[in-house]
């Protein structure tokens, strides 16, 4: 996975609340059996109308607004768990979503793609939306090693959360699967101490 | 300390916890599609890595398929592709797969359950959102995505921070033609689409006790839609009787075993949870939504809420509706009844007995799909499909469907649509579609007038 430590770009502001992952990638695009391509499709049906012309108001056909940050309103990525929605965001080049809410399953797999997921508090997502719409091209800076989000030219910052593990993870560009692959040891002894516990359906 | 039914079921399956991380939870069913898998078994081929418990993994397909025809091969050459590399991934990994056409194919949430794959006390994924549904057996079932899936194949494991805990009692006597999907509905309705978010939803009160299992799936299923990773209600004597006789669900002297540790399972009195809600049944009335997220919910005779950020203008902008407007009267082209929320035998069986000997109006297109083979042949031993055709409903195969309209079961732009389904997103059955989610009793009664009705009051 590719590392995440610190980023400053302008942003695309989304100021949509419950963005759900079939907004993001609509279903008929999940027939691909690879990761590749999807960044073309995001946010399909509000990019483009129906005769694929883009659609002029929308923010990211907007010529002003450009960057690897996507600021959006609550609960970004609801719905379904499409790892397909982090896919096309990554593809479509964006290495940080600011929201003050995300859905569980969305958060889970941006933070396996190095798409670093920074929750604010409402002011603080009020306050981006407004100095975007004001400039543009104002920068915003996200620091993972000191979990701190800011617009260094107004000096406003907030810090955000994240679990340490996944910070370490995204640090080192380290992922999941090679640390359950060292912990298969450990997963056969608590099999064997537990093979009474669970009935073996018997396929 | 008392322990919730959650902790019981997860405490006993964390591996190792990682200090200041995740727990490694180890899982004993995962559940696989066509759509959320490629991409998890390329990874581990090109890592090199087995996979680590095929014996523990069931496959089937039924996002992408069609429901006509599923003995040909599938026109859509993208989803037949995807299809094969399914199959193919399924035979070189040794994993059991219900494909297009095999008598246990269905859609992932409706097989597992009937086949008794699906048993009390277990830890349960797939990468699909409503694979909380299986939390109705008193299981610990979430959904995941895909690098989590390739995650499960490698080690049988996953990392997760335990949720927190919330329960949601409901107790009282439900009204006629009040379904489990309406009492889901409604708590979404008051609590919100991120209410849950974090948590694991325990369901409580003698509403979920009195519910068949069937039910207690459909108020399960859509845990996810008010945030919440997974909902679960406690096994009881309705949950041992449903996994009985199942495929494969032990038997005999192993089943009596399982069950008396089954019993155990449930929350200590005075176990702590970190928030908790109650509603009286009697509230409850048929439920209808009218935006385009699940929580945008109104009694159907109800009006639309006057009081409502931007948000809620674009939604009611996306679905032509107006503020403080009631939905009674309004036409209707399309119904649906399927998707893993609302596709099981009781479903259809309430349909059809409001449907008996009356006819679907002229203006609407009645599409009924089963969720499994299985439920297709009950629908047919039962004599349902006499009741459904004569009535002028469409039968299909089975499959997911209109609910996510991968295939063609397409709702066409700027219709209207009540679905027995999960999401009222926008274009989810169909670019531009307007979806009403509702009951399979409501979308019955819908198709029968052509228009939103109170049909409570020609209920028996």
């Amino acid at each position: 996975m590719e590392k995440f430590i610190t980023l400053t770009d302008t942003a695309v502001p989304l100021d949509i609340e419950n963005v759900d992952t079939d907004q993001i990638i609509p279903a008929r695009f999940l027939k691909a059996t690879d990761k590749a391509g999807f960044g073309e499709n995001l946010f399909r049906d509000w990019r483009f109308n129906n005769n694929d012309e883009p659609e002029p108001e929308f923010p990211l056909n907007k010529p002003e607004y450009s960057g690897s940050i996507l600021v959006a309103g609550n609960n970004f990525g609801c719905g379904s768990s499409r790892e397909h929605a982090a896919w096309a965001l990554k593809a479509y080049g964006f290495k940080v979503v600011v929201s003050s809410y995300f859905a569980d399953i969305f958060k889970g797999n941006a933070l396996n793609n190095g798409l670093l997921p920074v929750q604010v508090s409402p002011q603080f997502l009020e306050q981006l939306f407004a100095e975007i719409s004001k400039d543009a091209s104002i920068a915003i800076k996200v620091d993972l090693k000191a979990q701190k989000i800011e617009i260094p030219q107004k000096n406003i910052s907030e810090k955000f959360e994240i679990d340490p593990y996944k910070k370490t993870c995204l640090l080192n560009g380290f992922d999941d699967i090679d640390f359950l692959v060292s912990k298969l040891d450990a997963i056969k002894k608590f099999e064997e101490k537990n093979n009474k516990l669970q009935p073996a359906t018997q396929l | 300390m008392k322990k919730t039914l959650f902790d019981k079921i997860w405490d006993r399956h964390v591996v190792e916890s990682i200090p200041d991380g995740p727990d490694i939870l180890y899982i004993d069913k995962h559940l696989i599609h066509e759509v959320t898998s490629p991409q998890a078994f390329n990874e581990l081929k090109e890592r090199d890595i087995p996979v680590f418990r095929p014996d523990q993994i069931v496959a089937t397909a039924d996002h992408n398929t069609p429901t006509q025809n599923q003995h040909l091969p599938v026109k859509d050459l993208l989803s037949r592709k995807q299809l094969k590399e399914l199959s193919e991934n399924c035979e070189a990994n040794n994993i059991t797969l219900y494909g297009l056409g095999h008598p246990y194919n269905g859609i992932v949430h409706v097989m597992a359950p009937e086949l008794g794959i699906t048993q009390p006390g277990m830890t349960m994924v797939c990468g699909d959102s409503h694979t909380s549904t299986h939390g109705a057996f008193g299981t610990i079932a979430f959904g995941i995505g895909t690098s989590q899936v390739s995650q499960a194949f490698a080690s049988q494991c996953l990392l997760v921070e335990k949720p927190k805990k919330l329960r949601v009692n409901v107790n009282g006597k439900l009204k006629k033609g009040v379904l489990p999907k309406d009492v889901i509905l409604y708590i979404i309705s008051k609590l919100g689409t991120n209410s849950g978010t974090g948590y694991f939803c325990e369901y409580a009160g003698n509403v979920f006790e009195e519910m068949s299992m069937e039910g207690r799936m459909t108020v399960c299923n859509m845990s996810i839609e008010m945030g919440a990773r997974g909902g679960l209600i406690a096994p009881d004597e309705t949950t041992f009787e449903y996994v009985k006789d199942k495929e494969f669900a032990p038997k005999g002297a192993e089943f009596e075993q399982l069950k008396s540790f089954w019993e155990t399972l449930k929350t200590d009195d005075d176990a702590e949870f970190d928030k908790e809600f109650s509603f009286d049944a009697e509230d409850i009335e048929p439920m209808i939504t009218y935006g385009t997220n699940p929580g945008m919910g109104i009694k159907i005779t109800g009006a639309i809420p006057t009081e409502g950020g931007k948000s809620d203008a674009k939604a009611l902008s996306y679905m032509g509706f107006k503020p403080g407007e009631t939905l009674l009267e309004k036409t209707i082209n399309w119904i649906f009844i399927g998707s893993c929320t609302n596709s099981r035998i009781e479903d259809f069986r309430q349909a059809a007995a409001y449907i008996k000997g009356k006819q679907k109006a002229n203006n609407v297109n009645a599409l009924i799909v089963p969720g499994s083979r299985q439920v297709a042949a009950q629908i047919e031993a039962e004599g349902l499909r006499e009741v459904f055709e004569n009535a002028g409903f469409t039968l299909r195969q089975p499959g997911c469907s209109a609910c996510l309209a991968m295939n063609d079961d397409k709702i066409p732009a700027g219709e209207y649509c009540v679905s027995t389904s999960n999401r009222n997103f926008e274009g989810r059955q169909g670019q531009g579609s307007r979806t009403i989610l509702a009951s399979p009793l409501t979308a019955a009664a819908t198709a029968v007038s052509g228009k939103i009705t109170d049909f409570t009051k020609h209920l028996n």
